[in-house]
């Protein structure tokens, strides 16, 4: 029995042991549930083994809206917490476990898989090319990220949470403070993750380097394929910072190394360091593809190109070498001197400057457009003035001198989730809504999708503007309770009720799903909301293939100009094409990684070195593979074409 | 027969083995810490060079362009890290 012991969780609650039982259900429903509808087979052939980018992207999107669930769930137990003085709803111990795991759900598993996902379903279409460059490893990536995930989800029913917050400090987080094995699924589910999400990168770098459509020259790429470009590459740059911290951080903690430790010569705060030097990039890893995300909306809804196309480019690039240069304006508190804090200061806020080109390029296509308010744009309205109030708390937070006032206490949270929701998070749903009709063949209902957006706003003013208040009054961040006599519970509270509108801005969304599932017409043309760019220009739903014909592009908007302007985008005739192989190595592979990650947390080595050859049997598997992939014959080809045509 | 020779890959070759043998004397030869580290580095980093542009065919492909910008971008954010790092765990302090 000794054995299992290890497995047991250290600091129970019943919620914990409802939990359980919940999960152990589900599973058993999912399980039941496939092999009455004897889905096994379609479940398998169409989506676990599947390499192509659209039902990638998919997947993606699922999971990221089911992580999104969990972290909101875990959002709404924090401010319940905190909603009144002294409360009991939550021991000390709990509130770390719930706002750590809240942290990274939110950043890594939520945010992360949702910009993965309108990047896998559009870039390809967008550049007029086939797939990705890499299919197979898009796969692996996938899986990658979602065992990842599933791994880190798991650790508050076995084991334990992670308790030390996302950003996981030494000595906090090491074996003297930490002694569950909370923390080890903190390094490895992310290390994990984190491979996955390198992959990436390099995969979409090459894909839009090297496969886009012929004529589209890099300054006639549309703004989101650029944002991505850009965000990719941050992506190969920063995360090995991370896949190297959290290496030394699971061996401090399972072999005894010291590199964080506070003796023998470890240093805790580099690890602080490190996390930033990939930390502060991956903020930007985020924002930019919701950038890219909103120049789309913003100029096919304001009806005309978008304002300062070459400002927009050389803005991010410009933000892709600074966002490098001012990691240390996350800890101007550490103690280093006044020099060094004065450089990061100034390089912190010169990365406003760009940030804000790209807002004035924004107000100018709006300016002189015929604006067409729909839910999107509704998202991308409410956007702009949002997220100026996080940008310019941000410039406040990065005077070093005015931090130490501000440093980890409300003000902070308040900034970032006033960049991160109003930036990320809507980009995200709006994004969800506009390339919902390409992904699933019918349009979102706009009613309700307006009551959301205006649901999830009001919430978000709520919940987060009192946090600058009560911040600047003092109150610190990851504090589970606080006092009647501090005078925080009124604005807590409004904060609280803030969180339960913007649960219900949710619900609205998750229902307007279901509601347009039933109702919503099917009956739409490729195109229903008239936009600019390529992958707009093939059916829906996407053939396979995506465009039968690959186009030829002259300009920046080429399908706009090809409606309005007689440009022909697919001037050839039809050709058998190429198409890769699906594959089961992805997933099997990541369900090895699965249980290498499990064998780790728990320090089972014999499980473990068998995993791990598993692994490398994989990879070796692969490489003498001769797997040459298929073709659509021209018949088919024709035969798919006339079909979709006649469905629109 | 002159041009099937692969004469830069054999100068190549030769000059990396060069380079080990340096780097190897600071193991066998009575360094100071700071002159070792110092040729470590140098060694290294024109190794890497080497590895890249004459086995790895940086510069051989309509792709230079791309290749070059990434080593340099990389060596940019490399040298940014490590110097902001000494800057703010070491330096910072006096
Ligand atoms: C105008 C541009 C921005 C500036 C000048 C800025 C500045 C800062 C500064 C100085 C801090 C550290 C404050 C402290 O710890 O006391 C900070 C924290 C943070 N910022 Fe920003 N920021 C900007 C934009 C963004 C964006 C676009 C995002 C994300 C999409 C973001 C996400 C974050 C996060 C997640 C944290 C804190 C993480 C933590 O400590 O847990 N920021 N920002
Ligand atoms: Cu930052």
């Amino acid at each position: 029995m000794d054995f299992f012991d290890r497995f047991a969780i250290p600091h129970p609650s019943p919620a914990i042991y409802a939990s359980m039982v919940a999960i152990g259900l589900t599973m058993i429903a999912v399980l039941a549930g496939l092999t009455y509808f004897k889905k096994w087979g379609y479940l398998w052939r169409e989506w676990l083994t599947t390499v192509d980018h659209k039902r990638i992207g998919i997947m993606y999107l699922i999971s990221a809206l089911l992580m999104l669930f969990r972290g909101g769930v875990d959002a709404i137990m924090l401010r319940a917490q905190l909603a009144t003085p002294d409360a009991k709803l939550l021991d000390a111990q709990h509130y770390n476990e719930i706002f750590s795991t809240h942290g990274v759900v939110m950043i890594l598993f939520m945010a992360m898989p949702f910009i993965m996902a309108l990047m896998n379903f559009v870039v390809p279409l967008q550049i007029g090319a086939r797939d990705v460059a890499f299919p197979r490893l898009n796969a692996l990536s996938f899986w990658l990220f979602f065992m990842g995930a599933m791994l880190f989800n798991i650790s508050f029913v076995i084991g334990g949470s992670p308790d030390a917050g996302w950003t996981s400090y030494f000595p906090l987080a090491g074996n003297e403070f930490s002694e569950s094995v909370g923390t080890n699924y903190y390094m490895i589910a992310i290390q994990i993750a984190g491979i996955g999400t390198l992959m990436t990168g390099i995969n979409f770098m090459t894909t839009i380097l090297k496969m886009r459509a012929p004529g589209m020259t890099l300054m006639k790429m549309p703004m989101f394929t650029w944002s991505s470009l850009v965000a990719n590459v941050i992506i190969v740059f920063a995360f090995p910072v991370l896949t190297v911290a959290l290496a030394m951080g699971t061996m401090d903690r399972l072999f005894g190394t010291n590199f964080f430790t506070t003796d023998n010569g470890g240093m805790d705060m580099l690890w602080a360091n490190l996390f930033w030097v990939w930390g502060h990039p991956e903020v930007y890893i985020l924002i930019l593809p919701a950038f890219g995300i909103y120049s789309e909306i913003i100029s096919t809804f304001a009806r005309r190109n978008l304002y300062g196309y070459k400002s927009m480019v050389f803005s991010m690039v410009i933000i892709a070498g600074y966002s490098f240069l001012v990691w240390a304006h996350h800890f101007f508190t550490m103690g280093q001197g006044a020099l060094t804090n004065s450089i990061f200061s100034i390089t912190t806020m010169a990365i406003a400057v760009p940030t804000g080109v790209k807002i004035f390029n924004w107000l100018f296509t709006l300016w002189k457009g015929k604006i067409e308010i729909t839910t999107p744009m509704l998202y991308a309205i409410l956007f702009i003035p949002l997220f100026t109030i996080g940008g310019v708390t941000g410039v406040m937070l990065a005077m070093s001198a005015a931090d130490y006032q501000y440093h980890n206490t409300m003000f902070l949270v308040a900034h970032f989730h006033n960049v991160i929701i109003p930036g990320v998070v809507f980009a995200m749903l709006a994004g969800l809504t506009y390339y919902w009709p390409k992904m699933f063949g019918f349009m979102l209902n706009e009613k309700l999708g307006k009551w959301a957006a205006w649901l999830l706003s009001i919430g978000f003013l709520l919940a987060f503007m009192p946090m600058y208040i009560t911040g600047l009054d003092g109150q610190a961040r990851r504090m589970y309770t606080y006092s009647e006599s501090t005078g925080y519970g009124p604005l807590n509270m409004v904060s609280f009720i803030g969180a339960l509108i913007m649960a219900v801005g949710f619900a609205v969304i998750v229902y307007n799903i279901y509601y347009s599932i039933r109702y919503a017409s099917r009956d739409i043309s490729a195109d229903p909301w008239d936009a600019r760019t390529l992958e707009w220009a093939t059916h829906t739903p996407v053939p396979e293939y995506n465009f039968a014909v690959v186009p030829q592009v002259n300009s920046i908007e080429a399908y706009w100009d090809s409606k309005k302007k007689g440009q022909v985008l697919f001037k050839d005739k039809y050709e058998k094409i190429h198409m890769p192989n699906s594959s089961g190595v992805p997933f099997i592979m990541g369900c090895i990684f699965f249980a290498w990650g499990f064998s780790f947390v728990f320090g089972l080595w014999v499980p473990l070195i068998l995993t791990t050859i598993g692994i490398f049997v994989c990879m070796a598997l692969r490489s003498f593979e001769k797997d040459h992939g298929h073709y659509i014959s021209v018949e088919e080809v024709e035969e798919t074409e006339t079909k979709l045509r006649g469905a629109k | 027969m002159k041009e099937l020779f692969p004469a830069k890959q054999v100068m190549g070759f030769v000059f990396s083995l060069i380079l080990t043998a340096v780097a190897l004397l600071v193991y066998f030869m009575d360094m100071s810490f700071e002159l070792g580290m110092t040729v470590l580095l140098v060694t290294a980093f024109i190794q890497a060079g080497l590895q890249l542009v004459v086995f790895m065919h940086a510069g051989e492909s309509e792709d230079k362009a791309a290749i070059y910008t990434n080593v340099y971008y990389g060596l940019f954010i490399a040298l940014v890290t490590i110097f902001g790092t000494l800057l703010c765990m070491i330096w910072g302090y006096i």
